[in-house]
C-alpha cells in the first residue's frame, strides 16, 4: 500500500547515515519549517478561492472565473497585489505592537500544525500531550487580535478586539468540553492514539448520539473560535468595518487574512481527527472485506476529505446566517452550550465507564 | 489651525471631560451600514449606545433651488434622483401636482399604467431593502435572491420606460410612452415567480432563530412617538399608526383597487419587516386585479406645450416605499415655479432613530437603521 | 416544565437554522439557478428593448439626409443645456432664404437620458440609441455632433 510513511523514513534514514546527528537534526528542522510555510502559504491560497468560489454558487454567481482557467490563480493575483501595497501604519499607533501582532496571529497558526497528522505517519510532531497543546495554544491568538486593536488607536479596532476576547474566551469552554469526550473515549491525549483507536469505525458512529452532540457543540465552538460568521463579531462588517483589522493595509492584512483561513483549516483538521478518524479510511467492525477495500485509498486523501468537508460546512455556515448580538453570543455560550456540553460529557463519561461503545 | 494629533487630544479630552468612559464614534459618512453618506457621531459607553446625532447634507445637491430654475415639464427627471429607488412614485407626485395646477383631466388607462408602475416600483424597493437589511444584519445571501426578483421588475421598466432606474415616465398629463405590448405577458410571468420565490426569504430570514432574536423587541416605536416623530410609511404602520396615503386621500385611482393597508402594532424592527413583506403582497394582488382590466384609450391628455401654472400654491402627497412624499409648488403664474419644496419621508424617518435606539448595542443601531430603509439622496435632497 | 421549554427551543432554534441551509444548499447543488451574465463575452448577443435610452442620435436615410429643421424645440426642451443647434440660412433655388441646421451639437457628458429632447421634436429628427458603452479617455470626445458632414435636410420636412 501506497504510504508517505515510507518517505519520510527513508529521507529520516538518508540524513541520519549521510551527517553527523545534530546537523542531519538542524536540517530536518529546516525541511519541516519550509514543508509548514509551504502548506501555510498553499492553503491560505486554495481556502481563499473555495471560500470565493462557495459564497458565489450559494449565492448564484460564478465566482472568480478571468485569472486562470476557472478563476484559479484569482487569489495567486491578490496575494501578489497585496505584497505590492504600502503598508500604512497610523500616525498615532503603538507601532511597536502594531507591527508585531500579525505575525504574532500567523505564529499561533503556525504552532498549530505541528501535531497535525497530514496521513499516516505525516505528522511534525506526535507529542503525547496534543489535544491539550492544541486548545492551550488556540487561545493564545486572542492575545494578537487584542494587540492588533490596541494597537491600532482606532475605535472601531478596540471594539472589536474587546469583542473577540471575550467570544474566544467563553467558547474555548464548550470546544474544551466536547474535546474531552473523545479524551474520556480513548483514554489518551496523543492524537496517534486517538486516531488509531478509531481502527474499527470513527467516533462519531461508535459513540452514540453524545459524540454526535459533542460534534455539533465542536463545529459551534469552533466557528466561533475562528471568528466565522454567524459570529464574526470582531470584524463585524456593517457594524465595525473591519473591526480590529481597520487599519491593516498590505501585507499585514494579508497575514491576518492569511491566518484566519489556516486556523479554520487548523480546527476542521483538529474535528476530522478527533470525531472522524483523521487519515483512518472508512472502517467497520467485523467488515474485512469493506475495509480492505477502503484501506485502497491513500490515508492523506482521506483527511483532506474529511477536513475539508468540515471547512465547506463552516462556510455554508457563513453564507446562510445573520449575525448574534454580541450580548446574545455570549447567552448562546453560557446558558446553552455549556451546560448541554457539561451534561454530555457526563453521559459520556458513563458510557465509557460502562464500556456501552462499539 | 490644529495639527492632527492636537485635535485627537482634543477629542480625548472631551470624552474624559465629566463622561467617564464615553467614546465618541464616527459611523459614516463612509460606512458599511449607512448605505451612503449618512454620518451619524455615536456616544458609546462600551457597546451600549447613548445618543445618536445625525449629521445631514453630504450629498445635498439643491434639487429644490435646481428646480425653481426648470419649467414644469423638466423638473420631473430630477425627482428622480431624489429616492432613486422609487422614481416612479416622485415623478408621479410630480405630475400629479402639475395636473392638480393646471386642472388636467388623466385619461383612466393613463392613470391605471400608473399604478401598476407604482406598485411595481414598490416591490422593487422593498425587495432591495430586504436584502440590504439582510446585508446589515450579516447575511450576505439573501441580497443575492431578492435583486433577482428585481432585476426582473427592471427589465420591465427598461423595456416599457427605456430605463432602469431613473424611469422619467410620467409627463403631466398621463405617461411618456404606451405600455410595450409584452408588458402584461412579463408582469404575469413576475407575479408567478415572484410568488414562488418570496418564500425562501422566510426560510432564509424571517424564520431564522438568529434574525428573530436579532430584531423582535429591537428598537421599539411607540406609536404616540411614530406620530410625534413624523414617521410615515412601513416605520410608522409598523408602530400600528394608520397612515397610508393610498387610503387616506387616494390619488391617481387607488380608490377603485380594493387591498390593505397593513398594520403591525408591536413597533419593532421584526414589525417594520412583516410590513413591508406583507406590503409586496398587497401590491402583487393590486396589480393582479389590475393587469387585465387596463382600459383602452388615451395613455396621454392633451396639453399645451407651454405649461403654466395658475398664481398660487398647489401640494399633493403620495405614498412611496418609503411613506409620505409631500410635493408643494408656489407658482408666480409663469413657466416656471417661484418655489418648489418635497417632504420627504426619509427626514422624518431618520429622525426617530435616536429615540429608537438609546440604550441598546451597536448591533441594534444596524437592525434598526436597516428596517428605516434610508435612501441617504432622499433625506438631503 | 423548564426543561421541557428549554429542549423545545434548542429544537426549535437548530430547525430554523436547517431550513436556512436546505435553501442555501440547494442552490449550492443546482448551477442551472446561477444568473451571471458575463459582460464582455455576450456583447454580441446583448438584447436592448427597443425604448431603451443609451444616446441622442439623429436618423439620416441613404440620400443623407435627416428631418431636422433646426426649430431648437429641443434645445428649449432639454433641462441640462445638452444640446446646441447652430443655424444657417441657405438659398433655396426659388432664391428665398430657408433656415437650416449648420451644427447640432450634443454634449453627451451633461444628458441624463431623460428623453424629453425626442418627445418635444415635431419632426421625429432625433430619437435615442441603444448604445450603451460611452466610455472614452477624453472628455472633449463626449461633445458629439450628430448631422453627418454634408448632410442636408429631407424633401418635404417642414
Amino acid at each position: 500500500m501506497f504510504s508517505l510513511a515510507h518517505i519520510t523514513q527513508i529521507i529520516h534514514d538518508w540524513l541520519y547515515s549521510s551527517f553527523d546527528p545534530t546537523l542531519a537534526l538542524i536540517i530536518e528542522c529546516a525541511i519541516v519549517i519550509l514543508v509548514a510555510i509551504g502548506i501555510f502559504a498553499v492553503l491560505g491560497l486554495v481556502l481563499v478561492l473555495m471560500e470565493r468560489k462557495v459564497a458565489a454558487h450559494i449565492q448564484i454567481r460564478l465566482g472568480p472565473n478571468r485569472v486562470g482557467p476557472g478563476g484559479m490563480f484569482q487569489t495567486v493575483a491578490d496575494t501578489l497585489k497585496l505584497i505590492m501595497k504600502e503598508g500604512l501604519t497610523p500616525d498615532l499607533a503603538d507601532k511597536f505592537l502594531f507591527n508585531l501582532a500579525p505575525f504574532l496571529v500567523m505564529i499561533v497558526a503556525m504552532l498549530l500544525l505541528a501535531p497535525i497528522a497530514f496521513a499516516k505517519g505525516v505528522q511534525i510532531w506526535d507529542i503525547n500531550i496534543g489535544v491539550l497543546y492544541i486548545s492551550a495554544v488556540s487561545s493564545l491568538s486572542v492575545i494578537g487580535i487584542l494587540m492588533a486593536g490596541w494597537a491600532s488607536n482606532n475605535k472601531y479596532s478596540l471594539l472589536g478586539a474587546m469583542r473577540s476576547g471575550a467570544q474566544i474566551v467563553s467558547y474555548e469552554l464548550s470546544a474544551g468540553f466536547s474535546i474531552l469526550t473523545i479524551v474520556v473515549l480513548t483514554g489518551s491525549l496523543r492524537l496517534s492514539d486517538i486516531i488509531a483507536s478509531q481502527e474499527n469505525g470513527w467516533w462519531i458512529f461508535k459513540g452514540h448520539i453524545p459524540v454526535i452532540i459533542a460534534f455539533i457543540l465542536f463545529i459551534i465552538a469552533a466557528t466561533a473560535e475562528t471568528n466565522r460568521a454567524p459570529f464574526d463579531l470582531a470584524e463585524a462588517e456593517s457594524e465595525l468595518t473591519a473591526g480590529f483589522h481597520t487599519e491593516y493595509s498590505g501585507m499585514r492584512f494579508a497575514l491576518f487574512f492569511l491566518a484566519e483561513y489556516i486556523n479554520i483549516f487548523i480546527v476542521c483538521a483538529i474535528g476530522a481527527t478527533l470525531f472522524l478518524g483523521g487519515w483512518m479510511p472508512l472502517h467497520i467492525g467485523g467488515w474485512e472485506g469493506f475495509n480492505h477495500l477502503m484501506d485502497y485509498i491513500p490515508s492523506s486523501f482521506w483527511f483532506i476529505g474529511k477536513t475539508f468537508f468540515l471547512i465547506f460546512l463552516i462556510m455554508w455556515f457563513r453564507w446562510t446566517f445573520p449575525r448574534l448580538r454580541v450580548d446574545q453570543l455570549l447567552n448562546l455560550e453560557w446558558k446553552y452550550l455549556l451546560p448541554i456540553s457539561l451534561i454530555n460529557l457526563l453521559l459520556v463519561t458513563v458510557i465509557a465507564i460502562m464500556g456501552w461503545y462499539f | 489651525m490644529y495639527t492632527q494629533t492636537e485635535i485627537i487630544k482634543d477629542t480625548t479630552q472631551l470624552n474624559s471631560n465629566g463622561n467617564e468612559g464615553e467614546l465618541v464614534i464616527n459611523v459614516g459618512p463612509q460606512h458599511p451600514a449607512t448605505h451612503g453618506v449618512l454620518h451619524l457621531v455615536i456616544t458609546l459607553n462600551g457597546e451600549t449606545i447613548k445618543k445618536i446625532e445625525p449629521h445631514l447634507g453630504y450629498i445635498h445637491r439643491s434639487i429644490e433651488k435646481m428646480c425653481e430654475s426648470l419649467t414644469y415639464r423638466q423638473f420631473i427627471y430630477v425627482t428622480s434622483r431624489m429616492d432613486y429607488l422609487s422614481a416612479h412614485i416622485n415623478n408621479l407626485a410630480c405630475a400629479l401636482c402639475v395636473e392638480k395646477g393646471m386642472q388636467i383631466e388623466v385619461p383612466e388607462r393613463a392613470q391605471v399604467i400608473r399604478i401598476l408602475m407604482s406598485e411595481l416600483t414598490r416591490i422593487a424597493s422593498h425587495e432591495l431593502w430586504v436584502g440590504a437589511m439582510a446585508m446589515d444584519l450579516g447575511a450576505f445571501t439573501p441580497f443575492f435572491y431578492t435583486f433577482r426578483e428585481r432585476e426582473v421588475i427592471n427589465d420591465i421598466m427598461e423595456q416599457t420606460c427605456g430605463a432602469r432606474l431613473t424611469m422619467n415616465y410620467m409627463v403631466p398629463g398621463g405617461t411618456m410612452y404606451d405600455l410595450h405590448p409584452d408588458f402584461q405577458n412579463r408582469v404575469k410571468a413576475f407575479i408567478i415567480q415572484f410568488t414562488s420565490k418570496v418564500t425562501e426569504l422566510e426560510d432564509l430570514i424571517a424564520n431564522n432563530i438568529i434574525f428573530q432574536n436579532r430584531t423582535k423587541g429591537v428598537g421599539v416605536l411607540s406609536a404616540e412617538d411614530a406620530i410625534s416623530y413624523g414617521c410615515t410609511g412601513p416605520v410608522a404602520r409598523g408602530s400600528g399608526v394608520s397612515c397610508d396615503i393610498r387610503k387616506i386621500q387616494p390619488y391617481s385611482g387607488y380608490e377603485k383597487v380594493s387591498f390593505e393597508e397593513v398594520l403591525e402594532p408591536a413597533g419593532d424592527s421584526y414589525a417594520r419587516y412583516l410590513i413591508r413583506i406583507r406590503e409586496m403582497y398587497q401590491s402583487i394582488s393590486i396589480i393582479e386585479q389590475l393587469i387585465d382590466n387596463i382600459p383602452e384609450g388615451d395613455f396621454q391628455a392633451k396639453t399645451k406645450a407651454v405649461l403654466k401654472l395658475p398664481k398660487g400654491e398647489f401640494y399633493t402627497r403620495v405614498e412611496t416605499a418609503r411613506g409620505e412624499l409631500g410635493v408643494y409648488i408656489v407658482s408666480e403664474g409663469g413657466t416656471t415655479p417661484y418655489r418648489i419644496k418635497f417632504r420627504s419621508p426619509g427626514f422624518s424617518n431618520l429622525s426617530a432613530l435616536n429615540h429608537m435606539v438609546k440604550g441598546s448595542k451597536i448591533g441594534d443601531l444596524m437592525a434598526t437603521m436597516g428596517t428605516l430603509d434610508l435612501v441617504i439622496p432622499d433625506i438631503d435632497r | 416544565m423548564f426543561l421541557k421549554d428549554y429542549i423545545t427551543d434548542v429544537y426549535k432554534a437548530v430547525r430554523s437554522l436547517l431550513t436556512g441551509m436546505k435553501k442555501t444548499g440547494y442552490y449550492f447543488v443546482h448551477p442551472s439557478e446561477i444568473i451571471t451574465q458575463q459582460y464582455p463575452e455576450n456583447r454580441h448577443d446583448l438584447n436592448l428593448p427597443e425604448r431603451f435610452r443609451g444616446e441622442v442620435v439623429m436618423s439620416h436615410d441613404e440620400n443623407n439626409e435627416h428631418a431636422c429643421t433646426g426649430c431648437t424645440a429641443c434645445e428649449l426642451a432639454c433641462p441640462n443645456g445638452t444640446i446646441k443647434i447652430i443655424t444657417k440660412f441657405d438659398i433655396t433655388p426659388e432664391g428665398k432664404k430657408k433656415k437650416a441646421i449648420d451644427t447640432f451639437i450634443y454634449h453627451l457628458e451633461l444628458c441624463t437620458m431623460c428623453n424629453l429632447c425626442v418627445q418635444a421634436c415635431p419632426t421625429d429628427a432625433i430619437k435615442m440609441s441603444q448604445k450603451f458603452e460611452h466610455s472614452v479617455y477624453d472628455r472633449s470626445r463626449l461633445t458629439k455632433k450628430l448631422n453627418q458632414p454634408g448632410s442636408k435636410i429631407r424633401e418635404g420636412v417642414e
